[in-house]
């Protein structure tokens, strides 16, 4: 599939309804989503007949994309109900048939079952600016322990340096492999501005 | 799909015991490539409880022939089992507490109350 085409689909994918401030539901962007993960596709082939974790899906953006780009299953995590709904509208929307949805905490020790399963997993995670700092390296470190390949995770280049720094205590390897520009529109009351262009890194971690 | 809500309950108790009321079959491209790989992942004992239980055994062995990445009968079994029965209405029982999980639209609540997170 082309990237355009990707694209095209992705953008047609309903975001959140009534986004929620305690859990940081910021939309992954379309353009954003669809650069993504054809990257990870056609440079790292991780998506293609693998087995593919979302953490954090929210609507489903990477789920639905990683679907369509040929992933073997999707299984995409969500705590908040109302926006696993919204996925299942998406999913059926997309026509994609092999994502499998579970209403969970993906930081509950009880995801340790799934240690190593996966191939890749991709995640957007929380960036942890709202009352719950270091959530988005939570996020990265439980995304590591649950595969056995590797992991892209998108986060605000400002945290490059501090990213760098946790991956040498976790004692693997990463990289960023793709600078991107996240347009992120007023979506909460205390959004001053109307819509704000943050820089974003596509990170790449993999177990050495 | 059974892929993750029986192999490796995501909660506490394993494996949970699955009580269906409404299953629908779903069809899903086959990719025997895909299949051969995930098998050696799979609890194989677990899968075939829980699809026993649900009445779709039929025909898969309680145990993994050797060399079944050949047996391409056997791959399209797995694959209708894993990928294609989905459990559509229903609960996930922990095998302990008796606590239910329930399923609803097809996606399993694995959320624990605050009381029950120690």
């Amino acid at each position: 599939m082309k990237l355009k085409v990707l694209e095209g689909h992705l953008g047609e994918i309903s975001g959140f309804t009534k986004p929620k401030v305690e859990y940081e539901q910021y939309e992954t962007p379309s353009h954003i989503a669809a650069v993504a993960l054809y990257t990870m596709q056609t440079q790292f082939e991780a998506l293609e007949s693998k087995l593919v974790l979302d953490a954090g899906c929210g609507p489903g953006m990477l789920s639905c994309g990683a679907s369509l780009l040929g992933a073997g299953t999707v299984t995409a995590v969500d705590i908040d109900g109302e926006s696993l709904d919204i996925l299942k509208e998406n999913i059926e929307f997309t026509e994609v048939d092999n994502i499998d949805i579970i209403q969970c905490n993906f930081l509950c020790p009880e995801m340790y079952r799934c240690e190593n399963y996966f191939d890749t997993v991709v995640m957007n995670p929380p960036f942890g600016t709202k009352n719950n700092a270091g959530i988005d390296m939570k996020f990265l470190k439980m995304g590591l322990d649950l595969s056995c390949d590797s992991v892209y995770s998108l986060h605000k280049s400002t945290t490059r340096s501090h990213i760098q720094k946790r991956i040498k205590e976790w004692g693997v390897k990463g990289s960023v492999i793709a600078e991107l520009r996240y347009n992120l529109k007023s979506s909460f009351k205390f959004h001053k501005q109307h819509s704000k262009d943050i820089a974003v890194d596509l990170w790449r971690l993999h177990h050495s | 799909m059974l892929t993750s809500k029986c192999l490796r309950g995501v909660v506490t108790g394993y494996p949970l015991a699955i009580n269906a009321t409404i299953i629908n079959i779903t069809e899903v491209d086959y990719n025997p490539e895909f299949i051969t790989r995930i098998i050696p992942k799979l609890d194989w004992e677990v899968l075939w409880r829980a699809a026993d239980s649900i009445g779709h055994s039929d025909g898969l062995p309680q145990t993994i022939e050797p060399k079944f990445e050949e047996n391409n009968e056997f791959l399209k079994k797995v694959h209708r089992v894993l990928l294609e029965v989905d459990i559509e209405e229903g609960n996930l029982v922990c095998p302990e507490s008796g606590r239910r999980f329930p399923i609803s639209k097809g996606i399993p609540n694995m959320l624990l109350t605050e009381a029950e997170v120690q």
